[in-house]
């Protein structure tokens, strides 16, 4: 890239609010324009998301993107088979946190009636949810790296998400599709000394992540230039778009619902939300920096202070009686029986849940009506909402600078679609 | 049954509760007849409006509202009541940030005149949620500047989260490959 790249400053078109309604700019008399297709399977793309870019030159006229590449019709599968059957099909919404996925949707769907799980099973879920944070952020720096140019941090990345992989696998038996939650309660409990090697994991994680990745990016000269000043969304644009996470907290809005909106007991734990100021690339990144090494925080608190008891709620209309008894009792028989074949018996009522999830807010509106199936399951995906911010970032923004852009918007489409 | 899910069974709507919050009391204030039901969920409130036309008046109450400022659009998305009347329910969510709190709007949308008030002047947002609306739902969001299909392809002719779509689709694979082949030489004859 030349030296005398126009910046922000340059250009006074660039990002200005001209996405959509501005059809006298976008005109091309002379037939000079270029249109490129960008996608869908293009390796910044993190999945298949499809973005038809007119091009002056260099400089981006329109952006439009396409989606739907991946939709398989999630909603309807949850109205078709029931709370519990549900919770495998979102370890495949935002693939990169699984478990956090199979906590929201659990979460959603006792938020209609108030069901709280007992403190050690919220507890758990808390560290569930912050490893996953952690996987997340991990994986979208070292993709985000690597699509800018810098190919070794998504190694060392890697290295630190097995490790992640290696714990998922111990408390669910699965690496990657855990499955874990059930509505009113977890799976299984920890295993012996899990909780010990997670408090060693995240110990030395936000010194891991200092060496390894701020060491190599945060004042690297190539890394600075591509991305301060890419991608600017100032905090009212940010807030009109709807954007959520790091996205929105990158722009300058101090908003994330475990602060908020507090669940799972969140209040209890002493933690910072991190706040850009200029609402570029660059603080996005740097958002999603310290956000690993509060969530390390978060783990270790609740480590610290984990309670015995039950992991799931003990009404058994809802959740699975103990094995034992259910061999031994007519009525746990008959609630294990009910809760397989019909689903958890949840009453009728209807609510907006939103779950801070890695990408941003990971919101559901889920209607009951009594029967072991929603009436509804509406997810309101992060990345889907977050990505209609494209037409308006990559307005006038130079083609090298939309994988600096993409990436620092941190999208999953296997969450996008549904 | 634990103590929370049948406390959930014994609430029943007091839709005149002198706890109603301070964004349901604007409501009332100015379009109380229009107000069906204000119902609260742990701590949010759901208001379903009797019909849709004064949606886009209330929203910008809400928002210009200094006391109140919901100025943030989380969710637009649909319901389908199939075999009732009317039919559909669109769905608005908006968020204060000032007051930390989240508010459900409800419009009744009818089968045959399908369409809901759009949010698209108030929030950019609303514009690819709405698409979702229009493209699971088929209801029409008067005033968005491009009502187009946004998940599934432009071919497609139904609308899949309607309670009547079945499951499985209406087409085989086979069936669904031969009607875009069809499809495709009529359009070049």
């Amino acid at each position: 890239m030349s030296a005398a790249r126009p910046t922000v400053d340059d250009n006074p078109l660039r990002n200005s609010m001209t996405s959509g309604d501005s059809s006298a700019l976008h005109a091309d008399p002379d037939g000079e324009y270029m249109t490129l297709n960008m996608g869908p399977s293009h390796p910044s793309t993190h999945g298949v998301l499809r973005i038809v870019l007119d091009l002056d030159g260099e400089v981006i006229i329109r952006a439009v993107p396409d989606l739907g590449y991946l939709h398989r019709g999630m909603e309807k599968i949850a109205e078709t088979y029931g709370y519990n059957k549900f919770i495998p099909y979102t370890d495949r919404m935002d693939y990169l946190a699984p478990i956090s996925n199979n906590i929201a949707v659990a979460m959603g769907i006792e938020a209609v009636n108030g069901i709280v799980l007992p403190p050690r099973g919220q507890a758990i879920r808390v560290i569930c949810c912050e490893l996953a944070r952690i996987s997340a952020h991990l994986l979208g720096l070292g993709a985000f790296a690597m699509d800018v140019g810098a190919m070794t941090v998504f190694l060392y990345t890697f290295r630190e998400r097995e490790v992640i992989y290696d714990f998922m696998e111990s408390l669910t038996g699965a690496r990657f599709t855990v499955s874990f939650t059930r509505v009113g309660g977890l799976a299984r409990d920890l295993p012996d000394g899990w909780a010990e090697s997670v408090r060693r994991f995240a110990e030395r994680i936000p010194k891991t992540v200092e060496t390894d990745i701020e060491n190599m990016l945060t004042t690297n000269r190539i890394w600075v230039d591509r991305l301060q000043g890419v991608g600017v969304i100032p905090k009212d644009v940010a807030m009109s778009y709807g954007m959520t996470g790091p996205c929105l907290r990158g722009s300058g809005v101090e908003w994330d619902l475990r602060k908020e909106q507090p669940y799972l007991g969140y209040e209890n734990y002493d933690f910072d939300v991190p706040v850009g100021e200029h609402g570029d690339a660059y603080d996005r990144y740097l958002c999603r920096i310290e956000e690993i090494k509060q969530s390390a925080s978060i783990i270790q608190q609740a480590i610290a202070k984990l309670p015995d008891g039950p992991i799931s709620v003990e009404d058994h209309k809802v959740t699975l009686p103990e094995k034992t008894k259910v061999l031994t009792s007519m009525e746990e028989l008959i609630h294990q029986f009910m809760v397989v074949t019909e689903g958890p018996a949840l009453p009728p009522g209807e609510r907006y849940f939103g779950f801070e999830n890695p990408k941003g807010e990971l919101g559901f509106y889920v209607k009951t009506d009594g029967t072991g199936r929603p009436h509804r399951l509406r997810m309101r995906a992060p990345s889907f909402v977050n990505l209609g911010i494209i037409p308006y970032a990559f307005d006038r923004a130079m083609v090298a600078d939309t994988v600096a852009i993409l990436g620092s918007l941190d999208f999953v489409m296997g969450e996008c679609d549904r | 049954m634990s103590e929370s899910t049948s406390a959930a069974t014994g609430e029943s709507p007091q839709s005149e509760s002198p706890t109603e919050s301070a964004a349901v009391q604007a409501i009332r204030a100015r379009w109380g007849a229009d107000v069906d039901l204000a119902e609260e969920n742990r701590g949010q409130w759901r208001v379903e409006l009797r019909r849709r036309e004064p949606l886009n008046d209330i929203v910008d109450h809400l928002v210009e509202e200094p006391s109140l400022r919901f100025d943030f659009c989380v969710d637009v998305t649909a319901l389908d009541h199939y075999g009732e009347e009317p039919r559909f329910r669109a769905v608005y969510v908006l968020r204060s940030m000032q007051l930390r709190e989240d508010l459900v709007l409800k419009v009744p949308v009818p089968e045959e005149d399908c369409w809901a008030p759009s949010l698209t002047g108030r929030f950019r947002t609303a514009d690819w949620l709405e698409r979702e609306a229009y493209d699971m739902f088929g209801i029409t969001f008067r005033g968005h500047p491009n009502m187009i299909r946004i998940l599934m392809p432009d071919i497609f002719e139904d609308h899949p989260l309607r309670k009547d779509f079945p499951m499985e689709g209406r087409m085989t694979d086979q069936e669904w490959a031969e009607w875009i082949i069809a499809r495709a030489q009529r359009e070049e004859a």
